[in-house]
């Protein structure tokens, strides 16, 4: 709960937002047996935004973006990302899959691949791209998040910040269109926080969509365009950052932000 | 703080401390006696109650091992030889070597073909246990089954040719419709090798084995500790492939599946394996068709088969369980597939963490395989009490017999071990 500085000037000439839209949820509802997760979520995000979702733990935010890619299953209301609508039907699911990329909190990269082949693994076996290819893209993405010289070591040899990033390269290299980070830097020592944020940073200048579940409000300040607050599985309160933070309207949005930003 | 205590506590480091060598404290054979085997009154005590034993051990069992008789043709000529001092009588190894190996009826001149078999199966093996080695090799592991069934059991060359294009049929049906659907490809396959089977077996005429170019050598005429590395072999390959099926089924969402699965793993792991075997050996029969005669052989590869699947299914289980969820969860978030994740995911890294446990239970299949013997099959611990201690020659040659019989076991299974623990080494990828 922290609000790192970000130091550096933000290049923003291809941080924009179109008009089209990349992921639209209606009246979406979730229940956990007869535990209601999700109430009545209505969220609209057009391509090139970049949303954080904060809120209290347990208020859903995680289930609401694994519902964006079916990691879990909504029961009513409609999901349609890309265009596709996300059904039982497991072709939708799949190819949703490939267009929307995850990171985790705890990283999961698989521990029995090389960083190199965390990379390129799914690129070769869903997306069919030849070896020698989906190595090269793993390298330029692994030089991107600057730990090419890792490529041939096992996760378990990096630290975390390390393996967040490997993490970030092993889902760009399916080429998503849209993002989504689960509390990606929960995880990590506070030195290693900042290397993961700036990865991101340089992802949000490149105009990726992305949705981060944070508490880093020093990134949804500089970096989001919106910021969404949830609470009890509900959608309270959305706005622009500077707004969110300075004028937030209800009385749970600014309990959570006293509490998250400690005055 | 007070400038005081601030100064108190300011520290600078002058320089760089060079490393040292370690103290010189006395080194060498006295230190590692002391620390190993004398550190305390107790631990004095019982090193030198250790060395009593193996003392005593080795002095009744050295002598009896060096002055052993190989050359004899009855214990009576051994005790002979011997003359009153202890001595073993090993000579009935020399004399019932091949007994021992092979079994009493198979034909000696057709020995070099299960030699053969043994040799090729290193082969076949080599590139399953040793990944390093080139894929390509795996191809002729593929072939290796139906060629040792042929080295084996002999016959016309067509039997292992038309199970061989059976099998082959089955991978091209379902390299060509298991991508779109796993059960489609599955079953399909499934199908088309009962009917290639079906056409070719009806093809082959009764008559052609009579003169082949090997001689057909019938199951009951398998024996020896040839029977039970066969029977090791055959069930251990089998039972591993079968045992993820089973583990992966009883993981499974749909119900049918599942309760399947449980339902034969929980009744297989519930009953001894000597009764499977007496029902392999008695009442099998009765789930063929009547007019099938279904080898003893193949019956008790059933049974032993099913058996250790059981096991090794909840080996892995066990492993799966161990696996973060979070392994699943990014594999789907990836867009692999259901076989993909677990092909390429999952199951490496469950099978890993499960190494240990399935070499127990393949350990355990390998040495109760000595079982068939009491369905009357005649394998090494068969060959043993049977035909050879019921020699008058041989009568009552006990500790020779079984001890070389548990120095055959010992050493494939010390083998397997050391394998399994090579092989955990060699996948370690954690270096924490
Ligand atoms: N698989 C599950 N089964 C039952 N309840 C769950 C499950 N996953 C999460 N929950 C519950 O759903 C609520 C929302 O969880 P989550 O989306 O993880 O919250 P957040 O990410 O905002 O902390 C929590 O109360 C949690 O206990
Ligand atoms: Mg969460």
């Amino acid at each position: 709960m922290s609000e790192l500085a970000i130091d550096r000037e933000i290049d923003r000439s291809k941080m924009q937002v179109s008009d089209e839209v990349a992921i639209e949820i209606t009246n979406m509802n979730k229940w956990y047996g007869s535990f209601h997760v999700l109430r009545d979520i209505n969220l609209t995000v057009n391509q090139g935004e970049r949303i954080v979702i904060a809120g209290p733990s347990g208020s859903g935010k995680s289930t609401l973006i694994r519902c964006i890619n079916a990691l879990e299953e909504h029961q009513a209301g409609k999901i349609v990302v890309d265009g596709i609508e996300l059904t039982s039907d497991l072709k939708n699911i799949d190819r949703i899959r490939s267009e929307v990329g995850m990171v985790f909190q705890h990283f999961n990269l698989f521990p029995h691949l090389t960083v190199l082949e965390n990379c390129t693994l799914a690129p070769i076996w869903v997306r069919k791209t030849p070896k020698k290819e989906a190595e090269e893209r793993a390298m330029h993405f692994l030089e991107k998040v600057k730990i090419p010289e890792q490529a041939d070591k096992y996760p378990g040899q990096l630290s975390g910040g390390q393996q967040q990033r490997v993490a970030i390269a092993r889902s760009l290299c399916m080429m998503p269109r849209i993002m989504l980070f689960d509390e990606p830097t929960s995880a990590l020592d506070p030195e290693m926080i900042k290397e993961v944020l700036d990865t991101m940073i340089e992802l949000a200048e490149e105009g990726m969509t992305m949705i981060c579940v944070t508490h880093e409000m020093g990134f949804a300040r500089q970096v989001a365009n919106r910021v969404i607050f949830m609470d009890a599985g509900q959608i309270v309160e959305q706005n622009e950052p500077e707004e969110f933070f300075n004028n937030p309207q209800s009385e749970r949005t600014k309990l959570f932000l006293s509490q998250i930003l400690g005055h | 703080m007070s400038d005081q205590t601030t100064n108190s506590i300011a520290f600078v480091a002058e320089g760089t401390i060079p490393p040292s060598p370690p103290p010189a404290n006395e080194t060498g054979v006295v230190k590692w006696l002391r620390e190993n085997l004398f550190s305390g009154v107790g631990n004095s005590i019982l090193t030198i109650a250790s060395v009593l034993l193996i003392y005593v051990v080795l002095k009744n069992t050295l002598p009896w091992i060096f002055n052993g008789v190989w050359n004899a043709d009855s214990l009576s000529q051994c005790r002979e030889i011997l003359g009153g001092k202890t001595g073993a009588c090993f000579a009935v190894l020399a004399e019932r070597w091949n007994q021992l190996i092979y079994g009493f009826k198979y034909p000696v001149e057709a020995y070099w073909r299960p030699n053969l078999a043994f040799l090729l199966m290193l082969v076949a093996a080599a590139p399953v246990l040793f990944f390093d080695l080139p894929r390509k090799m795996l191809l002729f592991t593929a072939v290796y089954p139906f060629v040792a069934f042929w080295l084996i059991w002999g016959g016309t060359v067509l039997v292992p040719l038309v199970a061989l294009f059976g099998c082959v049929a089955a991978a091209v049906v379902f390299q060509k419709y298991g991508k779109n659907s796993f059960a489609a490809g599955f079953f399909g396959g499934i199908v088309v090798a009962l009917i290639v089977w079906k056409v070719g077996g009806a093809l082959i005429s009764e008559s052609a084995s009579e003169n082949a170019w090997l001689t057909a050598v019938p199951s009951r005429d398998l024996g020896g500790f040839m029977l039970n590395l066969m029977l090791g072999v055959t069930c251990v390959s089998l039972s591993l492939p079968l045992g993820i099926a089973l583990a992966l089924g009883r993981q499974s969402d749909m119900p049918l599946i599942k309760w399947v699965c449980v339902i034969f793993i929980e009744f297989i792991r519930g009953v001894p394996l000597i009764t499977l075997l007496f029902v392999a050996s008695v009442m099998l029969a009765y789930f063929f068709p009547p007019d099938s005669t279904v080898d003893l052989f193949l019956r008790v590869v059933i049974m032993i088969t099913m058996f250790s699947a059981a096991y090794i299914a909840e080996v892995i289980r066990g492993g799966l369980a161990a696996l973060p969820r979070g392994q699943y969860e990014a594999a789907d978030s990836l867009g692999l597939d259901y076989a993909q994740a677990m092909r390429l995911i999952i199951l490496p890294q469950a099978l890993k963490i499960s190494i240990p446990g399935i070499v127990n239970v393949a350990v355990g299949l390998f040495k109760d395989t000595t079982l068939v013997s009491v369905i009357s099959m005649f394998d090494l611990v068969g060959m043993i009490r049977g035909p050879i201690l019921a020699s008058t020659e041989w009568n009552g040659v006990y500790w020779e017999l079984l001890g070389f019989a548990a120095l055959l076991f010992f050493v494939v299974c010390y083998g397997i071990s050391q394998y399994s623990q090579w092989l955990e080494r060699r996948l370690a990828t954690d270096h924490r």
